[in-house]
């Protein structure tokens, strides 16, 4: 069960973090912000060119003890984060994989909704409602 | 076919609307609108497509783009003869076409020129920034 979600702007501001327990937060923040430095050092063009390498999902991008940070960028350059508790062996990385799928198609949707201001932090209902649907898997 | 002129009558009343609301033919509102859209739409387009890298990096290279379109949708139910009523028939596009490159990372201005309907050519020059 993914732990936290984060949605992060093309300058890397936040523009929509969720966690799953509150006395967390600040600690999964922290995993989310470090993660950022390795999502741009596998965006960073003529490193690699495999063809796994132009996905837009990044795959794991680094685990600590207690979790399993995976990442995905889309070609406008906003980074999706998911933070995952390490206890759960059983995950596969389909699944991750189709969280970020269903949290892209979420987010485009939200983007698209006229009075979203782009770039400003998304603040829907509707939205974070869905978002804490793919957190808990009933999506 | 029928999505087709829905989508044609909305951009002429969107054209006719903002044109009411400007004073002296202003199209600054039109291709703005255009780019707002521009910005949201490549969101969605993008989403099947793997991680641009070369594209982008060549498209920094050449400096102007030009697209040419022989038969512009939104010109080819004007008679040839108006060609001085074009300007606000392509401003949305151009918007468009700015706004997706933005959100892309490229700035961009992007003029359009209309010599004889109903083609018209974009032209794309990049800003280096």
């Amino acid at each position: 069960m993914a732990v936290c979600i984060a949605i992060i702007g093309k300058d890397n501001s936040p523009q929509y973090i969720a966690t799953s327990d509150l006395d967390k937060e600040l600690e999964l923040q922290y995993r989310v912000h470090a993660a950022l430095d390795v999502v741009e050092e596998k965006c960073e063009p003529g490193t690699k060119t495999t063809p796994e390498s132009r996905e837009l999902y990044l795959g794991l991008l680094y685990s600590t003890e207690t979790h399993k940070i995976y990442g995905y960028v889309t070609n406008t350059k906003i980074k999706f984060i998911i933070v995952m508790d390490s206890s759960n062996t059983a995950l596969r990385e389909n699944e991750v994989r189709s969280m970020f799928r269903n949290l892209h198609i979420l987010y485009t949707d939200a983007v698209c909704n006229p009075f979203y201001i782009p770039g400003e932090p998304l603040n829907s209902k509707k939205f974070d409602k869905s978002v804490r649907g793919i957190m808990t898997g009933n999506i | 076919m029928s999505d087709d002129s829905i989508f044609e009558y909305l951009h002429t009343e969107i054209v006719n609307y903002t044109l009411l609301q400007s004073k002296e033919n202003d199209l600054s509102t039109l291709e703005y609108i255009g780019y707002t859209t521009g910005y949201r739409l490549i969101e969605r387009l993008t989403r099947e497509w793997t991680r641009f890298k070369d594209e982008l990096e060549t498209m920094k290279f050449i400096w102007v783009y030009v697209l040419q379109d022989n038969a512009f949708r939104f010109l080819t139910r004007i008679s040839p003869k108006h060609l001085e009523h074009a300007p606000k028939f392509v401003a949305f596009t151009c918007g468009l076409v700015r706004g997706s490159l933005a959100n892309l990372g490229i700035n961009s201005t992007v003029t359009a020129e209309v010599q004889s309907m109903p083609s018209c050519k974009f032209h794309i020059q990049v800003n280096r920034n």
